[in-house]
């Protein structure tokens, strides 16, 4: 079973958002996420100050067999992408909700509250219909 | 039937979903063409080898290739690359097509067929690698064929290529009056890497054991009831077993018990590019002729009166000069060469990447790429947009566990 931690909010495209102590948030694929994609060997994070829209492609994960997009959770301005994602990118797989996030945000005014989030309970419930 | 898990459904359509295979709404990423043998859900239930529910239990994940469920990885692909080239790992390669062709014109045929000449084969139990062409010199299929009796030889051919081959093979085959019988009784299990052979003996009695031990590279033969090839597709030693199917599963759990990993078709690929191997319809298919495949080695254009179907339009590219070549690129930015990336030739003048992977023994991106026959050492690839330096290496990168690459500096 994957692990879903219930602090953090989902959308179906298996990423997840934190919430940080400054009303930043902080991004990354979920456990599931990981594992499906396999080992991963390259990382592209997003750099600091490019504004993205909510769904727009932001970061690519690459494992051996497969190269994949990362998709913004909502709209916002990057504050920074994971620097140590660039020599250490099997760090997504080993620990994807810590040491593993790909990039922290700030939110669009009224981004975060009209986003259509998911509770881990109903991310975990997508899972569940997929069979994982 | 095992059809795939709804979870194993979704998570292909994940994938493929993000790999940019639907196209669509943004600058994708570009999927690789091997990816997308992997990846691609069929909405129908494949093929199953004799393997299928061990696999199944071994925790594999099962993804269609070439029309059969098979497992790409057991739980890690690197992991099962490394014990391939460090110690041993076992594949199943069940889903290949091995085909006897029995007749006293066989030979005949096999030198009409194929662009190689099984003539080089004089001693019983040799092995053979081929390309089938057609009349224009586009490659039908690559493949293994044995030489077993002057009325009997074995052909291994793709899985995805099956129907297409078998229709080609037999439609010459009449003339010859040779029998085309495929072995779908036979399941075929590959046990590659500097222990392999070791291990594998250990599945025979102690006599056939040291037969096993003593077949020379490249060569085959009847061992036990089995048929024991020294040959493979990752560039290590090891043997390719076909046996009964119903001895398959047995052999399987005797081999991981004696520490042989369980190895998917995710490490048989980045096994075979660092070998230096063509992967069919990846590297090179019907559009394309051998000696823009790195697979001029295996045409035999002597003795000229040969007519081997293909031989005349070989010919005319051979006297012009192939336009293109395939060569091995090893990346020196950071990042993942992937099949179909475009490759820009200073100076002017394109390319296209065929295969590509990281490479888990260099730790580091290689590809092969066809690319203009002039083409100098140093190329781009456009990965996403971005130009990334690469330099054109002779493969195979990687042989018997060591890099035969010199990796002059790091990606930076």
């Amino acid at each position: 079973m994957s692990n879903v931690p219930a602090d953090l909010k989902y959308n179906k495209s298996h990423e997840w958002v934190r919430t940080l102590a400054d009303g930043t948030l902080e991004v990354g694929i979920t456990d599931h996420a990981q594992h499906a994609l396999g080992d991963l060997v390259f990382v592209e994070v997003p750099e600091a100050g490019r504004v993205l829209k909510a769904g727009e492609p932001c970061a690519v994960v690459e494992s051996v067999k497969a190269a994949s997009d990362v998709y913004a959770p909502l709209a916002g301005e990057v504050t920074a992408g994971n620097p140590r994602l660039s020599d250490e990118p099997e760090i997504v797989n080993t620990d994807p909700y810590g040491e593993g996030w790909l990039m922290r945000m700030r939110p669009a005014p009224g981004a975060l509250t009209g986003a259509a989030l998911l509770s881990a309970a109903d991310y975990q419930k997508v899972l569940e219909a997929e069979g994982g | 039937m095992f059809p795939p898990t709804e979870g194993e459904r979704r998570l292909q359509r994940l994938i493929s979903q993000v790999t940019g295979q639907k196209g669509g709404r943004r600058r994708g990423t570009t999927a690789t063409r091997a990816c997308r043998l992997f990846l691609f859900a069929r909405g129908s239930v494949g093929r199953h080898t004799p393997l299928f529910k061990l696999h199944q239990e071994l925790g594999a994940r099962i993804v269609d290739f070439g029309g059969w469920d098979m497992p790409v990885q057991y739980s890690s692909q690197i992991g099962e690359h490394h014990a391939v080239r460090r110690a041993a790992g076992v594949f199943d390669v069940s889903h290949m097509c091995v085909v006897d062709l029995r007749g006293a014109r066989v030979r005949a045929l096999l030198q009409q067929l194929l662009a190689n000449d099984v003539a080089k084969l004089g001693t019983p139990g040799k092995a053979l690698y081929s390309c089938m062409l057609n009349e224009r010199g586009g490659v039908i299929d690559d493949t293994i064929v044995y030489y077993l009796s002057d009325s009997w030889f074995r052909a291994v051919v793709n899985a995805g290529t099956r129907d297409k081959d078998l229709a080609w093979i037999r439609r010459h085959a009449q003339a010859c009056a040779v029998e085309v019988t495929e072995r779908t009784d036979l399941a075929m299990l590959a046990i590659q890497g500097p222990e392999g052979r070791a291990k594998a003996v250990q599945l025979l009695t102690a006599a056939d054991a040291g037969t096993a031990l003593a077949l020379p590279t490249f060569v085959g033969r009847e061992v036990g009831g089995w048929f024991v090839a020294r040959t493979g597709y990752t560039g290590e030693d090891g043997f390719e077993i076909m046996m009964p199917a119903a001895d398959a599963v047995p052999a399987w759990r005797k081999l991981n018990s004696l520490g042989v990993a369980s190895c998917g078709l995710g490490a048989r690929d980045t096994l075979r590019l660092e070998a230096g191997m063509n992967l069919y319809g990846n590297d090179m298919d019907e559009s394309t002729q051998p000696f823009e495949s790195g697979l001029g080695w295996t045409v035999a254009m002597e003795p000229h009166e040969r007519a081997f179907i293909g031989r005349e339009a070989l010919a005319a590219i051979a006297r012009a000069g192939s336009p293109r070549k395939l060569v091995g690129l090893l990346l020196e930015d950071r990042g993942v060469l992937r099949s179909h990336q475009r490759v820009l030739i200073p100076g002017g003048g394109e390319g296209e990447i065929t295969s590509g992977t990281f490479s888990p023994t260099l730790e580091r991106s290689i590809a092969f790429a066809r690319v203009p026959a002039g083409s100098g050492d140093a190329v781009q690839v456009d990965i996403r947009g971005k130009l990334l330096n690469a330099r054109v290496v002779k493969p195979p990168f990687v042989r018997f566990g060591q890099s035969l690459i010199r990796l002059s500096k790091g990606p930076s």
